[in-house]
């Protein structure tokens, strides 16, 4: 059995004060994902034992877990879908650090789809989590880049036509090192994958499929279900682990949302890289004196 | 760089390099674009030979955007591009603005609209001033000569970390393509200014404190100091959405830092002043025609003087508005349709006739032409 931390302590460690969860927490719509998502990020970070200098979170626009304010970490709170940028510029410029990325599924794909892939192409030591609720929930409900095929939303009244972005397979084919879906539900496997995935050296995205019953569950409970509760009972009913998906066949996965590592690998990552560069700069070896 | 007497022929783009390394860069992010595309591969070679690094990134968005998390983090930082990569630079030059951080991008102008032509044209004047949404004060300068670029390089470092902000440096085509002699000052006689560092202890740390007219203290991401950036409007604390009294004192700020220390900003040259009855006002690599087109005309006989924001954002309209009491007219110069003359307009307040030599052809304005429309006013 998996021993969890009382929250409790949790929020003594990792939090800020009743303030500020009362806002970024309290805040938020009614069974809205985003607080479990962060709160895994916090019992992860807790469980590495890093701390207010090691860390710092670039968060993204619209609602992608606005909850991480709450934390008690350093935060930059940047333009719509460019996280990645300003992470692999911290990132070069601070590597000792942690810089973690939090950020929605139309921040991360949409608008900022091509800082996505070329951090995971670069594979710089970031960690990307995007908090994918299949729709644009802070302003109102429109239709984003994972949102599935058919589906309604307020900028497709008749339904969505377009067939949605696999997170996973985009970012592993882009050269992420490690690549993993988590759910809303599966908490505990969730902190896991975001410990795993702070500690890999290189490009970490953890996509996190999370409810947003205002938003997208209303307007599609024939997707996932109407409310949080029944939009959680469905990632619990439908999520296969990916050691069991890797034995079912295609049809057998068709309704199914696999979840788990699915890439974890070591490839050369681009700090380290841009520090060989300055070593053989140094050295006085470019491309004329090699 | 060092050739043992410092005197070195170098390129405008290089002069860049070159003074930003002097100035305490060492952290470059770009994307290819003609005419400033030997600055990002002068830094690719320079950076690590320095021990910084130089990243080429996947557009001008993410450029100033890894920029502003390099300086965050801090780490002096800077970019450069032209017309069409400043376009897209837009939004994180109003993030820069509003969180505070400090950056340098230069602009090696073309012309526009849009690809516009890779030859030269001073037609990002009033894009550099107001192309982010708010209107809020920036600081631009203008350099017109390979060693002025050099050390206005530094000095647009320096003022970017005195008072956190983005500055602009408005070079072109031709200057940054152009080759001069220069000496390289003595790194021991280059003054190096660095942003202001807290003064308090962590627990009484506000990300953005500061009064009216200040500069807030900054610690950099990943310290002991918790910041808390958020690029919305903002409280003292960095929190989001304030009422409405806090929103304006931080729009209200965020210009007045600026104004309030126009001494420390305002670069102006001026020549031949003091019995003119017409003034050439001019800037740029353009400039240098005017001085010609002034001399010449002082060989007639004409009582013509010179000036030359050096500064142009904040516009130095004191300066301009006495240069009006002064003299019955003034010419303004410059490669685009007529952006500057608006402003020269502005602070002359019909003391003094205002005309406009011009040319937006790509091609450098020549001393004659400069110096017919001196002999039409005159």
């Amino acid at each position: 059995m998996v021993k969890i931390t009382p929250l409790s302590q949790i929020l003594e460690r990792q939090y800020r004060n009743l303030s500020d969860i009362k806002t970024y927490v309290g805040g938020a719509c009614l069974g809205c994902g985003g607080g479990t998502v962060v709160q895994a990020l916090a019992r992860a970070i807790d469980r590495i034992g890093l701390q207010l200098e090691d860390v710092v979170f670039i968060k993204g626009i619209g609602c992608s877990a606005s909850q991480v304010h709450s934390l008690n970490y350093s935060i930059l709170r940047v333009l719509h879908g460019r996280a990645p940028a300003y992470a692999t510029g911290l990132k070069l410029a601070r590597p000792e650090l942690k810089v973690i990325t939090l950020q929605g599924d139309g921040d991360a794909l949409a608008i900022g789809g091509n800082h996505l892939i070329h951090a995971a192409k670069r594979n710089i030591d970031i960690t990307i989590v995007v908090n994918n609720n299949f729709i644009y929930g802070r302003t109102g409900g429109q239709f984003g880049p994972t949102t599935p095929m058919g589906a309604y939303a307020t900028s497709a009244p008749y339904g969505v036509i377009e067939s949605p972005f696999d997170v996973c397979k985009l970012v592993e084919t882009a050269g992420a090192t490690f690549v993993a879906r988590g759910t809303t539900y599966h908490v505990i496997e969730l902190i896991d994958i975001m410990e795993k995935g702070i500690l890999h050296h290189g490009c970490s995205v953890i996509e996190v499929i999370s409810q947003c019953p205002t938003s997208y569950g209303r307007y599609n409970p024939d997707k996932m279900g109407g409310t949080a509760n029944e939009m959680l009972k469905w990632m619990r009913d439908n999520a296969v682990r990916i050691n069991k998906a890797k034995d079912m066949t295609k049809e057998e996965l068709k309704e199914k949302l696999v979840i788990g590592v699915f890439v974890d690998t070591q490839a050369p990552e681009f700090n380290d890289e841009c520090e060989k560069i300055i070593e053989a700069a140094q050295a006085g070896r470019d491309r004329h004196h090699h | 760089m060092n050739t043992g007497t410092n005197v070195v022929l170098m390129q405008g783009n290089e002069a860049i390099v070159e003074g930003a390394i002097a100035a305490g860069v060492r952290f470059f992010a770009g994307y290819p674009i003609t005419p400033a595309t030997e600055i990002l591969e002068l830094f690719a070679q320079r950076m690590p030979q320095v021990g910084g690094k130089s990243i080429q990134m996947e557009d001008e968005i993410a450029s100033l955007a890894a920029v502003i998390g390099a300086s965050a983090g801090g780490v002096k930082a800077m970019t450069a591009s032209s017309g069409p990569g400043m376009s897209l630079m837009v939004e994180n030059i109003g993030l820069a603005i509003t969180l505070e951080i400090p950056c340098v991008i230069v602009d090696v102008q073309r012309m526009g609209p849009a690809t516009g032509l890779i030859h030269t044209s001073q037609g990002d004047m009033m894009f550099a001033k107001w192309s982010t949404p708010g209107g809020n004060e920036i600081i631009a300068l203008v350099p017109s000569s390979v060693r002025e670029t050099f050390e206005l390089t530094i000095k647009a470092v320096n003022l970017s970390e005195r008072f956190r902000v983005p500055v602009i440096i408005l070079s072109d085509a031709h200057l940054g393509h152009m080759r001069e002699k220069i000496r390289v000052p003595d790194q021991d006689d280059i003054e190096i200014v660095n942003r202001p560092g807290p003064t308090v202890p962590p627990e009484e740390y506000l990300t953005f404190g500061a009064d009216e007219a200040g500069v807030p203290e900054m610690a950099p991401l990943g310290s002991k100091y918790r910041s808390e950036y958020t690029g919305s409007l903002h409280d003292k604390a960095g929190k989001y959405g304030p009422p409405p009294e806090e929103r304006s004192f931080l729009i209200s700020r965020l210009s007045q830092k600026i104004l309030a220390h126009r001494d420390e900003i305002l670069m102006i040259e001026k020549a031949l002043l003091e019995d003119a009855q017409v003034a050439v006002l001019a800037y740029g690599v353009c400039a240098r025609s005017a001085k010609t087109a002034v001399k010449l005309a002082r060989a007639a006989k004409m009582k013509v003087g010179f000036l030359r924001p050096i500064t142009v954002w904040p516009f130095p309209t004191d300066v301009v508005r006495q240069l009006a009491e002064q003299v019955k007219a003034i010419i303004v110069v410059e490669e685009n349709l007529g952006q500057l003359v608006l402003e020269v307009e502005r602070a002359a307040a019909g003391k003094a006739k205002v005309s406009l030599v011009n040319q937006y052809d790509g091609q450098l304005i020549t001393p004659e032409k400069i110096l017919a429309g001196i002999e039409e006013v005159y």
